[in-house]
């Protein structure tokens, strides 16, 4: 029986559940004069959830622990020589072990303390397996009759409910605080790991990035520096920002003090529509359309522009992130108070006058505040660096030539033969450690400055 | 003998009635003057004229469209989308709805003050400096100065604020606010000040400053307030003029308004019937 | 007095000249900024255009392929593998199975190539003497599709069937001149001769470019890049979205309703407040880094696996979701939630049966927009193993797959340029239609069931 037959049978029983409690609480508030504490439907889930919570639980359990458990027993079965096996032979040894047992066979014949070894193994699983079933079984029975034959008419079966569901809605909650400890967690021990091959200094302040591979014997594992990479990871962000900001703060001004209703009702969606298209579409514009377009432009009047550059991802990184930038702009721009522009206006100051020193002082702090969302999803940005920024992670200043960034190295380290002892593929996560630290810093000055923003006008 | 708010205290002054006379030209003119937003109407043609240094004051219960035609004397409601004006308007016997008439320069000559002291977030002298800034002024940062401070004097405002003129004007509390943003309006000398409830945001000490600093600016300027309090009107202003449902009911002294008005809608609002 | 009224006047004229001087400077600043807002915009919607222009009339030629429509008999001769087997009252499965397998064998061992030529050469006898070259006409895949034709079919054998077959992708480039035609010989794929065929039969008519399915219908191929599809990079996303909103939708909206409804004013839950906006503008490459770590090397799942591309995927959406729902729970008006409380309601019967059921259209919408996000997402694919070729189309979340995004990234990738530029820009197609649909759809139903209150 796999798993997922076990849970759609516990899902029935915890049907069955329900009904029965459904049945007995109608019957009690039949045979009792005064009114049942809650709604018999209450009762019907409270018998639903004792029968299924703990069984579930159990299942989970059981399930995240029973590999582990099986291998240390077959391990210690093993005889006295394999003692001491590293974790890796330990692990191919588990899947020959595992290949012999479901009958697959395996390549050569399996040595006797192998085939010993496979049918404990195998004996195992079918034990494991049926205890599980007993287990469940047994708990989600228990639960189910435990509960019914506590139904009584004072009982508060509706709080009991919402006591649980408070708990589980609780737990969803818990899940995004997890994912950033699993963020935090997963990148610094790797990081960590990293760094006991290469000192951090090296790592933070090296200007040369060359991580050979290691087949190539030795110690030296090659140069790490990460100076490169932020170098041209800040270049192509600066140039998609000196393309999304003014453009974006233009249309957003225009959307919001000059544009008729027509304009502002098709144009806004339109532009919104560059926000929904997914970044590896960029990335092939980039490369397909606007590298030889720019290189084709270079050769026209007379400089030599390479197709996937620095200049080809950043500007179209900028056209990505122009919705973004013009509609948190629109929304500060119109949280400036009408009474501003009307004491601008009274004064006899002309449109413009009344934006560029009125409007826009008044919002600055806020627009800053989207501008550092917009730098910070510009530093994070891959796919289309990947596919246009051409890869070469050399420390130099021209906007025309290729430059690597740290996402795209991520990529690079991380795709393919991904090998989690070398320092190859661990850099990855002291490169996503960085990016991370980097991007969470913007954020959090920019949601503070934007919040103080909303605040001043609420 | 009609039935009259004991509250409502009208000013018997013969200098103000003495000064009046001796400017009667007609500083501006409404005619037949009808403002949509909309297919809604919501000034349903109105004829008045504002004769000049006087203070003339719209009174009349909430949405009777006396912020709206105050709006129209200098154009700001240019500014509301789906708004029309319908009728003519004059300053100086020039209509200023007049394509080729240029609201900058009206609203430079007809400034207006409004219902929320609305300094912007600038220093007290940027905000002084504002206006004269934008029409070019001031040729010398020497004579800026002189503007910013002979306008705060003139608001009443330059001994409490003389020494921190680079402070935030949004840091002022509400009356000093409002009589920055009188100040700034003073500050391109126009012709015509209008004024929207300036003193609805003030507490009673801020709102007498406000009144007797309007009784000073009538020496050199034309003023038409919209008040919703029926004693501000009676204290502030030579002529009141009564709005009711987008229509003008009456106009006349100030005086004759408050002791024995023409209307019966007029009577009723003033003694409090409804408001 | 008089004197003083006249110097007042004297100065207001004076200002108004001023002002008025500086009026058509003025006026020439404020058309010039307003035409910098209207260029920006226009600049804006001019990129729109171009993308999508570019990206059709890129893409759009690749939906259709040259083929030829031939009459194929299936020559008893050449295929040589007897009739399929059927069981025998007295033979187990197990010799069943084998004896079919080995027919199977057979039949991919016949000489395909020979069948093809021939029905070629039925239609166009003089090509008997370069019979050589015709094969090179063909794209590889149809000899295993004239081959599971007969696999299904065993009683095909000795009959005569008209059947549509793909040309060879460099055919496919040389016919439509996707290619220069002037190179010297050494840089192009094809032989002379095989140009000159392909050429002949395309002016007859035999060889021509018509609508193909083969885009929607087929996975992945390398040996036969002409019947490379999007099939198998369709299901694996299809079912990181089912995996998506199985997951995130239902924890996101979940915790929404408990930061909205339920959480108390504490520390921690200001904690999971912070901590979801920050997660919400995590770069998504830190999410792969996350499933490589924990899913990949420490959980041991499947690399290249649906389920752990949606487990990655549902983490990087979960933010959205939470920020959405929670703003169409904060729309609901306060007013409902008293009104429910003050007839007896629970806290928790409130919001299940009076606030939710009110803010449904805004969680929906959320959710579509974040499956979108989902379903556009390539870089954290990419640390996951989920760029590996994949010839199948994955059947369970299981097994290894692609994502349509990745086999974007697969195929701008591919070394045959001529061929496979049209063919990206193609499945750039069908992703943003994809996309288009979804965030209509979300548009839509805001708009139809949006409320004021």
């Amino acid at each position: 029986m796999d798993n997922m037959t076990l849970i759609v049978l516990l899902l029935i029983l915890m049907g069955v559940a329900y009904q029965l409690g459904l049945t007995r609480s109608r019957a009690i508030a039949r045979n009792t004069t005064g009114r049942m504490n809650s709604r018999p439907g209450y009762y019907g889930w409270l018998v639903a959830l004792w029968c299924g919570l703990p069984a579930l639980l159990v299942f989970i359990l059981w399930t995240l622990l029973e590999p582990s458990v099986i291998r240390s027993v077959v391990l210690n079965q093993l005889p006295p020589e394999m003692a001491d096996l590293t974790a890796q032979q330990a692990d191919s040894l588990m899947r020959r072990l595992n290949d012999i047992a479901s009958g697959y066979g395996v390549a050569g014949d399996p040595a006797a303390y192998e085939v010993a070894a496979a049918e404990t193994l195998s004996r195992l699983r079918s034990i494991g397996e049926l205890a599980k079933i007993a287990v469940m079984a047994s708990l989600a029975l228990a639960g189910l009759f435990l509960a019914r034959g506590r139904i009584h008419a004072d009982m508060r079966a509706r709080n009991h409910v919402e006591k649980v569901i408070n708990v589980g809605l609780l737990l969803c909650s818990g899940v995004a605080i997890l994912t950033t400890v699993g963020i935090v967690f997963s990148m610094f021990g790797e990081a960590m790991r990293f760094f006991s091959f290469v000192p951090p200094t090296d790592f933070f302040f090296g200007t040369n990035w060359n991580p050979r591979f290691s087949s190539t014997g030795g110690n030296a594992y090659g140069d790490f520096g990460l100076l490169p990479l932020l170098w041209g990871t800040l270049m192509v962000s600066i140039i998609a920002l000196l393309v999304a900001v003014p453009l974006g703060l233009m249309t957003a001004i225009f959307m919001a003090e000059y544009a008729p209703g027509w304009l502002r009702s098709f144009a806004k969606p339109v532009i919104e529509v560059l926000a929904g298209i997914p970044t590896i579409v960029y990335g092939v514009f980039a490369l397909m359309v606007v590298g030889p377009f720019f290189s084709d432009l270079g050769a026209l009047v007379g400089i030599q522009v390479r197709s996937t550059s620095a200049l080809t991802a950043g500007f179209v990184m900028g056209v990505m992130i122009i919705p973004f930038v013009s509609s948190l702009s629109d929304d500060i721009i119109t949280q400036v108070p009408q009474s501003l522009r009307d004491g601008s206006l009274g004064l006899g100051a002309t449109k413009s006058e009344t934006i560029r020193q009125v409007v826009l002082p008044a919002a600055l702090p806020g627009i800053v505040g989207a501008f550092l969302l917009a730098a910070s999803r510009a530093i994070g940005e891959t796919m289309i660096v990947v596919l246009a920024a051409g890869n070469s992670p050399i420390l130099h200043a021209n906007p025309f030539e290729a430059v690597s960034t740290v996402t795209v190295t991520i990529v690079n380290q991380l795709t393919g033969d991904t090998d989690f002892a070398s320092p190859q593929s661990l850099v990855a996560f002291a490169l996503g450690l960085t990016l991370f630290v980097i991007t969470l810093g913007l954020n959090v000055v920019a949601l503070y400055i934007v919040r103080k923003y909303r605040e001043q006008y609420d | 003998m009609k039935m009259v708010d004991p509250d409502v205290m009208v000013r018997r002054d013969d200098d103000r009635q003495s000064q009046r006379a001796a400017s009667q030209g007609v500083k501006m003119s409404a005619r037949d003057v009808k403002v949509f937003y909309g297919d809604n109407e919501a000034i349903k043609g109105i004829d008045l004229d504002i004769m000049e240094n006087e203070v003339i004051a719209f009174i009349g219960p909430s949405g009777c469209g006396k912020s709206t035609f105050l709006r129209t004397l200098n154009r700001m409601n240019d500014t509301i989308e789906n708004c029309r004006i319908e009728g003519k308007v004059t300053l100086d016997g020039e209509d200023i709805y007049d394509p080729s008439l240029d609201v900058v320069l009206l609203r430079a000559k007809v400034g207006m003050v409004f219902q929320k002291p609305n300094p912007f977030p600038k220093s007290i002298y940027d905000n002084i400096a504002y206006g004269p800034r934008l029409h070019g002024l001031a040729k010398r940062k020497y004579d800026l100065d002189e503007i910013v401070e002979s306008s705060l004097r003139k608001a009443g405002l330059w001994e409490e604020v003389k020494d921190r003129l680079d402070r935030p004007g949004t840091g002022l509390s509400g009356g000093q606010q409002q009589r920055l943003c009188i100040a700034r309006a003073i500050a391109v000398s126009p012709e015509v000040i209008l004024m929207d409830e300036p003193c609805s945001a003030l507490d009673p000490i801020a709102t007498a400053k406000i009144e007797e600093l309007i009784d000073e600016l009538t020496e050199s300027y034309t003023i038409a307030i919209v008040t919703h309090s029926m004693q501000q009107a009676a204290r502030v202003s030579h002529r009141t003029a009564y709005f009711h449902l987008g229509e003008l009911v009456e106009v006349n002294d100030t005086e004759t308004v408050f002791t024995n008005p023409e209307h019966e809608l007029t009577e009723a609002y003033i003694t409090g019937r409804f408001g | 007095m008089s004197s003083t009224m006249d110097s007042a006047a004297d100065k207001r004229d004076q200002i108004q000249s001023r002002v008025a001087s500086s009026l058509r400077r003025r006026h020439a600043k404020e058309r010039r900024f307003r035409m910098f807002g209207l260029a920006a915009v226009m600049i804006g919607l001019a990129f729109v255009a171009v993308l999508f222009v570019s990206i059709f009339s890129r893409g759009l030629p690749a939906f259709w392929q040259s083929s030829m429509t031939l009459d194929v008999y299936f020559n008893p001769e050449i295929l040589d593998v007897g009739p399929a087997p059927v069981r025998q009252q007295d033979e187990s499965p197990r010799d069943f199975e084998q004896r079919q397998q080995s027919w199977r064998t057979r039949l991919t061992m016949a000489n395909w190539n020979k069948v093809m030529q021939d029905a070629l050469i039925a239609a166009k006898p003089e090509l008997e003497e370069h019979r050589r070259s015709l094969r090179k006409l063909f794209t590889n895949g149809e000899k295993y599709r004239l081959r599971d034709m007969v696999a299904e079919d065993p009683s095909l054998i000795g009959q005569t069937h008209s059947v549509k077959l793909l040309a060879d992708a460099e055919v496919d480039v040389w016919v439509r001149g996707n290619i220069d035609r002037s190179l010297p010989d050494s840089r192009l794929q094809l032989s002379p001769e095989v140009r000159r065929i392909a050429d002949q039969l395309h002016d007859e008519g035999i060889l021509k470019v018509a609508f193909s399915t083969v885009l929607f219908t087929n996975p992945d191929s390398r040996s036969s890049p002409a019947s490379a599809g999007l099939a198998g990079a369709f299901m694996g996303s299809l079912f990181m979205m089912m995996v998506v909103i199985c997951l995130a939708v239902p924890v996101g909206v979940a915790s929404a309703i408990y930061l909205e409804e339920f959480a108390p004013q504490n520390k921690f839950v200001d904690l999971i407040e912070v901590n979801i906006n920050n997660l919400a503008a995590v770069p998504s490459i830190v999410f792969g880094l996350l499933g490589a770590s924990i899913f990949i090397n420490y959980l041991r799942l499947p690399l290249s696996a649906p389920l752990v591309g949606g487990l990655v995927l549902s983490l990087m959406t979960l933010p959205t979701v939470i920020i959405t729902t929670r703003s169409a729970l904060k729309a609901v008006p306060p007013s409902i939630r008293q009104a429910a409380l003050a007839l007896g309601a629970s806290r928790v019967q409130t919001v299940f049966q009076q606030v939710l059921p009110l803010a449904v259209p805004g969680i929906l919408t959320g959710s579509i927009i974040g499956i979108a996000q989902a379903l556009g997402e390539t870089a954290p694919l990419l640390l996951i193993g989920m760029n590996a070729f994949v010839a199948n189309i994955p059947a369970t979340p299981f097994e290894q797959s692609t994502a349509l995004p990745v086999q974007i990234y697969l195929w701008q990738g591919n070394e045959m340029r001529n061929f496979f530029e049209a063919r990206t820009s193609a499945a750039i197609i069908v992703l943003v239609l994809l996309m288009i649909t979804l965030n209509a759809l979300a548009i839509w139903l805001r708009k139809k069931f949006e409320t004021r209150w």
